[in-house]
């Protein structure tokens, strides 16, 4: 592969339930520590959700926190702590040649909500509705927001896959660097989903939400007690670059994205297909040139729904049932961060490229049997010694599939 | 409201608009623009959060006497005589 074709992660910037730096969030993931807490939303009786504690001010002024939504303070703290991560002289960086690329489940929805709230207190009088609403819902918000924060003038759009965002965003910066469109791309996901009660009242009705007495015990994936999924938001962003880049500044490189795949079921709105996402993750393995057994690890996706968790663990099986990779699952930890899961998962993975070692799947207590998961790492980390491959999966409704394969750099 | 009331009023409003901005020393006969980070979306705040609080509608071609708080008080004043302060 030509080295230009060669894209490695250089900077990462992170929120999390757990944690607002990665030092802070891996050391939670192993020390088994959730970001999993009750919560207060609209409408609703009392619910769970994994909620986020970075410190919005840190990148952004009060008048810019109000103006903007909770997905772009998400996205300008990640990018802004990923950018600090990577060295980059930011002040010489040639800014029209850098890229903002973050997957997103869906936006809009916490200002539409919002609003309406707001205009319900006014008898829905219209003439009260915020003239903010249209550049806070437009679907590019979060991306654009880091423009304007950081003064990017290069591309900028959000990814809208479902729950399958995170990787897509990593994806598509990879691919506008391959396409040499950009020279960094700022790349990942970002989720502000909690902060409407749509999402929590929506996978109440589908019978999907969790509840536990325990907020820290509620988020179950694999788990023969699991009763739905912990809404969680956050976000991942990475700084991008092609290889020679990075190596021509010296910059500390986390790891190599070396094989890619997204496809689509095309067999149900909200049910998974477990044989297109062992399809997804095959090619992946094609395009990175590797084989199931050179995999150590696989960051599965599994959310604690019945359903998700019995499809993937059949594609784990199709895919890594011969192999000695483990698997594990940080939902477990921080419920499902949407648009940021695919990247908080990754991201939380990575540190085991330099101490080989693996975080846990918690609240692991009586294994679904219907889950046949060879080598699921359980309640306690594990240490490999050496890790080399992750195999990273992300799946979404409508039947969107994403899966990202990092390996160890060395050169 | 007395002409006071009204002046505090719409200090508030801006206090909110423009949370990171000091207004203690904010001078009554000089442009808003002139002493604070304020553009056309945040000058509209000070129309709908008027609208909200008041639901006095201030239309288009009057927001021109929105420019000083003298004048925006002066504006207000007679519109505002009959309203008591919002809790």
């Amino acid at each position: 592969m030509a080295l230009n074709d060669r894209i490695v992660i250089t900077g990462i910037g992170l929120a999390a339930p757990n944690g607002n730096s990665l030092a802070e969030y891996r050391q939670n993931l192993l020390d088994g520590k959730s970001g999993v807490v009750n919560y207060e939303t609209r409408y609703m009786p009392p619910v769970l959700a994994g909620v986020c504690n970075f410190d919005e001010l840190r990148y952004q002024t009060r008048r810019d926190v109000r103006r903007g939504t909770r997905a772009g303070s998400v996205a300008v703290y990640c990018a802004n702590e990923a950018i600090r991560d990577s060295g980059l002289d930011w002040e010489t960086v040639e800014k029209s040649r850098v890229g903002v690329y973050l997957g997103i489940t869906e936006h809009g929805n916490v200002e539409t909500e919002n609003e309406i709230y707001e205009i319900s207190q006014f008898d829905y009088d219209t003439k009260v509705w915020s003239h903010h609403h249209n550049p806070r819902t437009v679907a590019n918000n979060p991306a654009g927001e880091v423009t304007l924060n950081l003064r990017i003038t290069g591309p900028h759009l959000t990814v809208g896959a479902a729950c399958a965002a995170g990787n897509a965003g990593f994806i598509h910066g990879l691919q506008m660097l391959k396409l040499e469109e950009v020279d960094v791309a700022v790349a990942g996901g970002v989720s502000e989903s909690i902060h409407t009660f749509g999402i929590f009242a929506s996978f109440q009705s589908q019978g999907a939400l969790a509840a536990h007495e325990d907020p820290t015990k509620a988020s179950r994936p694999f788990d023969s007690a699991r009763n739905g999924i912990v809404v969680a938001e956050g976000g991942g962003i990475c700084t991008l670059e092609r290889l020679p880049d990075a190596l021509k500044r010296g910059a500390t490189i986390y790891g190599e994205i070396i094989g890619h795949a997204m496809n689509s079921d095309a067999s149900d709105f909200v049910l998974p297909n477990f044989k297109r996402q062992a399809e997804c993750m095959g090619l992946a393995l094609s395009r990175a040139g590797i084989t199931p057994h050179d995999v150590d690890l696989v960051s599965s996706h599994a959310t604690a729904t019945e359903q998700g968790d019995i499809g993937e663990a059949a594609a784990l099986q199709l895919v890594f049932g011969e192999t000695n990779a483990v698997v594990n699952n940080t939902k477990s930890f921080i419920g499902h961060a949407m648009g940021a899961a695919g990247a908080l998962e990754l991201l939380g993975n990575l540190p085991s490229f330099d101490d080989g070692v693996v975080h846990a799947t918690i609240n692991l207590d009586s294994p679904d049997q219907r889950c046949q998961v060879s080598h699921l790492v359980v309640n306690e980390p594990c240490d490999l010694r050496s890790v080399q491959h992750i195999v990273n999966n992300s799946f979404g409704m409508l039947g969107i599939n994403s899966v990202l394969i990092v390996k160890k750099f060395d050169g | 409201m007395t002409g006071e009331e009204i002046r505090q009023v719409v200090l508030e409003i801006l206090e909110r608009i423009a949370p990171d901005e000091d207004l203690s020393d904010l001078d009554d006969a000089v442009a808003f623009r002139e002493q604070m980070e304020l553009d056309s979306m945040d000058f509209l705040d000070i129309v709908l959060e008027l609208r909200r609080a008041y639901r006095i509608q201030i239309d288009e071609k009057d927001y021109g006497h929105l420019t000083t708080m003298t004048t925006t008080v002066a504006y207000l004043e007679p519109r505002l005589k009959d309203v008591s302060v919002a809790g």
